[in-house]
């Protein structure tokens, strides 16, 4: 597959997100995928999720990757 | 105070310090309540012994800061229990602690104020035995009703912070409302299983709205439930963040977030970029 057909980035997982996934992952993905392709590859449920982060700033679920991007994703804690 | 009762306060002390049994002979000598005393001891520079380990992390100053402060305390389960004990200990002068709920069975794996002898009992009532235990100086103001935006800014009013120890996603977005409306921090902590989070919501900070941002699930505390050791590592860093607001020392949670992981053994605080709404 050539370069410009693919999209390489990093993605962070956090709290209950990693038992069973990873902490941190250098992923592949077609080119034009956006964040929410991710959470589906992945399996998590997108209503769990809390937040959304790349390098550090809130994202939609609908943003386009970049190669190079720092996903981060939280899951939702609610208990107290 | 009279410049005799002035004298009369400064005679009970010794090497600095005010015992116990002094803060009683003061108080009854003098007509006033404990609280009153502790505050004129330390205004006078005089240290309630019961303080004694308190410092030098925290000067007399901070300690008086403390003594005339009021927090309130939203939730008195998981977190909010081991919160109250450690606000009590550290000498805030008055907690307003919030909660409609009474204790019942499976509250023991984890929270504090349960006991078996507690069982059935307010949680608020039970806040209110624990702090008097520990120090009757402290004045506690017990409601034991649900939060709302209404019956928030009347028992919010005057509270340097507001600790969030709610136990539902949908609680604390209410809260936040009310805090804002006030201008008043919201100091928060939410945990699931291993899990936890903490920041510092000032007026118009995103931090929380971008924590709970996305998903509209309750959370994944119904999922993992909650073990005995995660409310207490939450409880113990939203106290630290009230004294830091208090007195007014360290670099409070604010503009980022700690992403407590007790199962990796791992604390990360995450930056925000974008941190106003």
């Amino acid at each position: 597959m050539l370069s410009e057909d693919t999209v390489t980035i990093t993605v962070r997982l956090f709290a209950s997100f990693r038992p069973g996934r990873f902490r941190e992952a250098s992923r592949g993905y077609p080119a034009g995928a956006r964040i929410a392709d991710v959470i589906a590859d992945l399996a998590i449920d997108p209503k769990e999720i809390g937040m959304i982060f790349v390098a550090g700033k809130h994202a939609d679920p609908d943003r386009a990757l970049t190669t190079g991007d720092q996903l981060a994703l939280f899951p939702l804690l609610g208990g107290g | 105070m009279t410049e005799a009762d002035r004298a009369f306060l400064l005679a009970q002390g010794g090497d600095g310090l005010l015992s116990w049994a002094a803060q009683v002979r003061v108080a009854e000598t003098l007509g006033l309540s404990l609280g009153e005393v502790e505050e004129a001891a330390l205004a006078e520079g005089l240290l309630p012994s019961r303080y004694q380990r308190n410092r030098t992390t925290f000067s007399i100053a901070d300690q008086l800061s403390f003594r005339r402060a009021r927090v309130a305390v939203v939730g008195c389960g998981g977190i909010g229990g081991y919160v109250v004990e450690g606000l009590a200990r550290i000498g805030v002068g008055t907690i307003v602690v919030v909660d409609p709920d009474h204790f019942e069975e499976s509250n023991l794996n984890r929270q504090l104020l349960s006991t078996m002898a507690t069982l059935g009992t307010a949680k608020v009532d039970a806040a209110a035995s624990r702090v008097a235990a520990i120090n009757p100086a402290v004045t506690v103001v017990a409601w034991s009703q649900r939060l709302t935006r209404e019956n928030g800014a009347r028992l919010f009013e005057g509270c340097a912070a507001v600790v969030d120890a709610l136990d539902s996603i949908e609680a604390r977005k209410e809260l936040r409302g009310v805090c804002d409306d006030l201008a008043t921090p919201m100091i928060h902590g939410a945990i699931a299983g291993w899990y936890g989070q903490l920041c510092d919501a000032f007026p118009g900070d995103a931090t929380l709205d971008r924590l709970y941002g996305c998903g509209g699930g309750p959370g994944e505390q119904t999922r993992l439930g909650n073990p005995a050791f995660t409310p207490m590592a939450a409880a113990a860093f939203q106290v630290a963040e009230v004294c830091k607001i208090i007195a007014g020392q360290g670099r409070p949670l604010r503009g980022r977030a700690l992403m407590l992981d007790m199962s990796e053994g791992e604390v990360e605080a995450i930056e925000f970029v974008d941190e106003s709404r």
